[in-house]
């Protein structure tokens, strides 16, 4: 209905798509009132992506959030009686690809979907028409279904509006947004001004020109996603369904398949990357079809037509094509959605760049997150604030969905970097690292060293072995463990220039700090605390390091990785009377480690500082200079090992390595890249990390990481963390042990990389209390221990050391034992080595 | 049976126009192009001939390079051969672009012989004329009748028909003959996926015409002014029927 615009709201949403409507549908369901939607289109279909989408849903996922997300959007839509359950087959033409639906069958018991492998013989059972002779195989998902998004976006609607919480005005431009200090105060439309406290932008393509509206960003482009309508075809008008057979993805050539009614959709994720500028989608008046459903671009899809006939020949080559279209969906630099409030603006929100199969679950995820203050499932892979600066860039963004956008169906190995965009960011020492043939890996665009090629001597020297299978050994080297074994002999130097580094400043700022970390933070000064930091249910936000450098001076240090969303976090906690100021200090320093037994010996011949166990003693920092270089000096390390990380400004970062490289060379220094104080170092000291180990579904009980007294001081989640302590935990954080890597099918060993399913030995999937299942969260060299480790979260019945359990990697089972229940070291338990 | 067909690349009806700022020509960068409608349907009614009385189709424009869609469109319907005479893309006037048709249609027939029956649309979406197959059957020397919404071919003589209020004009025309045919005569046929993929293989003769502008000059594009549509909502759901019942009896359906 369309009509004159309130003159207020308590929550705008723009967009009346799939998200746009699961988020005032659930918006209202918590308890919100005074919502109003707007949308510049017609209602039930405005015109955006939700009106052509494919609309079907193959639920499993490599990727945990995106699976967590789509199996509650398909039960969503289920309860909401519009979901209808087809099937679908994932075909596989090469062994390559073979190989891929086995790891999918990983994937698919991990979250509970039933997935079976079938034969081209089973696969012309169930899909007549396929041409079988060209498949070697195929992947059958019993639970992929197909729904109605326009209908699931009315029920949203009519839910919220019977419940007098939602006014819908469709019909309606926006032609800005209001701000004021910072934080969103209305949105004018063509037909009036709304005076609104919280803004959410779900308007899918146009939501990058609405978020610029306020001065934020939203990191998304418009791609074309090309699909035909090819009919009438017999067989599928018998049938008298709509989906009477499942729905056909063929990976290897980017395509898929699906019925609908006396029709067969065929879309294509293979053809050339092709954007489109939010400014320049054509208004409603303007487009034929729709402002998303843009001319088909023939000679795009000229390859695709061979391949579908190739597949199913004998129903395509009759059928005439009715309906081609350049469809318009969304796609980010790293293909996850965008979620959460705005970095720039406080209380406008993004539910942008989200798919069908995800729609509704991520339109619960942001409004129990604009509700409760985070939502229930962990929502960091698609966090709006995950990018830094510099990846909020049309030239970026443009960059990497044009390389991922091919690899939509791609075979993408978990370790695989990117190749656009790269030698963006680059350390002092980048020229040093260069010279020692570092191997760079990214890390929120830093290129940082994951090896180094010239360490490859010490390969043979301590006897490393190699992997056998190429798919283990892809985007890995035996120089890592090589590494690790030279740096607990003698010493390593680090490259550690992407840390992320903030400093408090200001009278509140005690106060502040101990609200926001569980562990007490009003240390001495010199003293520091390694932390987490938890949502309001307790679970982790956040696993970072705090330094009191002065009584109203903290600095904390995060990773590259989590460093923006940590910044936004922080920021957005900061108590509004100015009394605590915070600054980012990433550029500003310069981080180098030095770990190893002989690292003392080699710091302390470049100063006269006293660098004794008494005069500085583990986990304190002072200020040292090296000549005339001002450094700060951090008794630390990620590998639990004696050593320090030594910081200077940026510019004084060469010199410093320079200094401590030519220190080091009689005392065997080693440059030690993130393969071994990523993965081997902390999996032998069982280092949790943000996003493998620790999650906000998890608690510090549950990750081993409670202490034994918490502090009096309030801080966010300390009622739901002394309640975990109180009860039982329903799952500890374990180390584990593979027992033989020897591949039962083809009889060499094999190396596991992550995620793969925990399961009894007799295949039986392990769940908690709380129906969080049981996987590999790291798994990595232990070299210093002579074992391949993994770690996990077990139920207590099973946490138990000694325990033998397996693990399923490639579809094939192998026998894994737990080591350690907690967080007790595998490699020196007592810490003597780096607190000696 | 020889059939040529002429058709004319033409922005795809259905969205609004929007001008360029000196109104001199459409601004095409979101508007999809097709085949004009009523030569959409000449195509489909010459491939049924030849479906009907055997021979070949050959589809001929005059425009601008990417017009090679449009031709390679009406080879994935049917039709054996493709033309093409190139101009910088500006649009011709009509009797420009009679003269340069019927110059190609002769030096065609001179090689190949005649073609039994030329269709063109009665007239583009995009400019009207009404004139372009007029003027090429005039310059030809051949009879020829517009408005045409059905064909027949009984021996040497094509019959067509043309509507009216009362039924149906009957013309009889001896052959070899020229048509303008209007959408409705039939329902044209989509492409199958193998004749797409043909169509992209099959080689379209290329021309530079010769440009002799005729009287028919254009000042300027105008909008027309939008008329205001009103809705009226009869109900929501179920209590909706007896509204929509009562309409239809208005409107004479019931």
């Amino acid at each position: 209905m369309s009509g004159d615009v309130p003159s207020s709201a308590s929550v705008v949403v723009i967009g009346a798509g799939i998200v746009g409507n699961s988020v005032v549908g659930h918006l209202a369901e918590l308890g919100w009132r005074d919502i109003v939607q707007i949308d510049k289109g017609p209602l039930p279909n405005p015109g955006g992506s939700t009106g052509h989408a494919s609309n079907f849903i193959f639920p499993v996922d490599h990727n945990k959030e995106m699976a967590m997300l789509t199996l509650d959007s398909q039960r969503q839509y289920e309860e909401m009686g519009v979901n209808v359950t087809c099937g679908g087959i994932e075909v596989a033409r090469t062994e390559e690809r073979m190989e891929e639906l086995r790891r999918r069958m990983s994937s698919a018991k991990n979250w509970d979907m039933e997935a079976h492998l079938v034969t081209p013989a089973e696969i012309k059972e169930l899909v007549p028409f396929i041409n079988e002779e060209i498949l070697l195989g195929g992947c059958y998902f019993p639970t992929v279904s197909a729904v109605d998004s326009l209908r699931a976006g009315t029920i949203f609607r009519e839910k919220a509006t019977g419940l007098g919480a939602l006014q819908t005005v469709a019909n309606t431009e926006i032609l800005g947004i209001e701000t004021d200090r910072g934080r969103v105060t209305a949105v004018v439309t063509e037909k009036g001004r709304v005076g609104a406290e919280y803004v959410v932008i779900a308007c899918g393509v146009w939501s990058p020109r609405i978020a610029r509206m306020a001065g934020a960003s939203i990191p998304l482009t418009p791609t074309v996603h090309q699909m035909i309508d090819v009919g009438p075809i017999p067989i599928l008008q018998e049938s008298g369904k709509e989906l009477a057979f499942p729905i056909v993805r063929d990976m290897d050539t980017f395509m898929y398949e699906r019925q609908t009614s006396g029709s067969m959709e065929v879309g294509s994720y293979a053809h050339r990357p092709i954007f489109h500028s939010p400014d320049e989608i054509p208004s409603i008046a303007e487009a034929r079809l729709s402002p998303t459903e843009l001319p088909f671009t023939d000679d795009d899809f000229d390859a695709q037509l061979e391949d579908a006939l190739e597949l199913m020949p004998d129903i395509l080559s009759g059928a005439e094509i009715k309906y081609a279209i350049n469809g318009l969906l969304s796609l980010t630099p790293d293909a996850m959605p965008l979620i959460g409030e705005t970095v720039e603006v406080r209380n406008l929100w993004s539910a942008a760049a989200i798919w069908i199969k995800e729609g509704p679950g991520t339109g619960r995820a942001v409004a129990e997150w604009m509700t409760n203050g985070y939502p229930e499932l962990d929502p960091h892979a698609s966090d709006i604030a995950r990018f830094y600066p510099y990846a909020r860039t049309e030239h970026h963004i443009r960059a990497r969905c044009a390389e991922h956008f091919n690899k939509t169906y791609g075979i993408v190995h978990p370790r695989e970097q990117w190749a656009s965009e790269r030698d963006k960011r680059l350390s002092p020492v980048h020229s040093r690292t260069a010279e020692l043939g570092a191997v760079y890996f990214e890390a929120g665009g830093w290129e940082r060293p994951h090896w180094y090629e010239s360490n490859a001597p010490l390969v043979d020297h301590y006897g490393i072995e190699d992997r056998p299978h190429e798919w283990d050994r892809r985007w890995w080297s035996p120089i890592q463990n090589a590494e690790h074994l030279a740096m607990r002999e003698k010493v390593g130097l680090v490259d550690l220039a992407p840390f992320v580094i903030f400093d408090f400043t200001g009278p509140g700022v005690v106060d502040f700090i101990q609200r926001m970390t569980v562990n007490n933070a009003d240390v001495a000064v010199g003293r520091s605390v390694y932390t987490p930091l938890l949502t309001g249910s307790g679970g982790f936000k956040a696993d970072l390091t705090v330094l009191r450098l002065a009584e109203e001076h903290f600095r904390v240090i995060t990773g590259a990785f989590d460093g923006p969303r940590d910044k936004h976090w922080f920021r957005s906690h900061l108590p509004e009377d100015g009394s605590v100021h915070m600054s980012d200090s990433t550029s500003a320093y310069t981080t180098i480690g030095v770990w190893g037994p002989e690292a003392r010996n080699l710091v302390s011949s470049i100063t006269d500082h006293d660098l004794s166990n008494e005069a500085f003693p583990y986990g304190t920092t002072q200020a040292v200079d090296f000549g005339s270089i001002n450094a700060r000096l951090f008794r630390i390390s990620y590998v639990g090992d004696l050593g320090w990380e030594v910081y200077v400004p940026t510019e004084a970062g060469r010199l410093m390595w320079d200094s401590l490289w030519e220190a080091g060379h009689d005392l065997g220094v080693v440059a030690v890249g993130a393969g071994v104080y990523g993965t081997t170092g902390r999996l032998e000291k069982g280092y949790r990390l943000m996003g493998s180990e620790l999650e906000s579904e998890y608690n510090p009980v549950e990750a081993g990481l409670a202490r034994p007294r918490v502090k009096d001081h309030d801080f966010v989640g300390k009622e739901a963390y002394l309640a975990a302590r109180e009860e039982e935990p329903a799952a500890i954080l374990c180390t584990l042990t593979v027992e033989d890597h020897v591949s039962p099918r083809d009889g060499i060993k094999r190396y596991p990389t992550g995620r793969e399913p925990i399961t009894t030995t007799d295949g039986g999937r392990i769940v908690d209390r709380k129906g969080r299942p049981s996987y590999v969260t790291t798994a990595g060299a232990g070299p210093s221990v002579g074992k391949f480790l993994l770690m996990a979260y077990l139920p207590p019945e099973h946490a138990v050391v000694g325990n033998d359990l397996a693990m399923m990697y490639m579809n094939e089972v192998y026998p894994v034992k737990v080591v350690v229940a907690g967080s007790t070291p595998l490699f020196d338990p007592d810490d003597a080595r780096m607190k000696g | 049976m020889r059939t040529l067909v002429c058709i004319k690349r033409v922005p795809a009806p259905g969205a609004r126009i929007v001008l360029t700022d000196d109104r001199q020509a459409i601004d095409a960068r979101h508007l999809p192009f097709t085949t004009s409608p009523h030569e959409e349907c000449a195509v489909e009614e010459a491939v049924r001939l030849k479906e009907q009385h055997g021979g070949s189709v050959v589809v001929m424009t005059l425009g601008p390079a990417e017009a090679e869609e449009q031709l390679r469109y009406a080879v994935s319907v049917g039709a054996d051969e493709a033309a093409l005479l190139v101009t910088d893309g500006a649009d011709w006037d009509p009797q420009a672009t009679a003269a340069a048709l019927a110059a190609k249609i002769e030096l065609l027939e001179a090689g190949d012989g005649w073609f039994d029956l030329i269709l063109f649309g009665n007239e583009s979406a995009d400019s009207g004329g009404y004139q372009v197959g007029i003027r090429v059957a005039n310059a030809l020397d051949r009879p020829v009748v517009g408005g045409i919404k059905g064909i027949d071919i009984e021996g040497e003589t094509i019959v067509a028909r043309r509507e009216t209020d009362a039924g149906f004009e009957v013309y009889r025309l001896p052959l070899p003959a020229v048509v303008a045919v209007k959408e409705g005569i039939n329902l044209p046929r989509y492409p199958t996926l193998p004749s797409r993929l043909r169509a992209k293989k099959v080689e379209v003769s290329s021309s530079s015409p010769d440009h002799t502008p005729g009287g028919l000059r254009m000042l300027r594009l105008v909008n027309p002014p939008e008329v205001a549509s009103s809705t009226t909502i009869l109900g929501q759901g179920p209590e909706a029927a007896s509204a929509v019942a009562d309409m239809f009896e208005e409107l004479g359906l019931l």
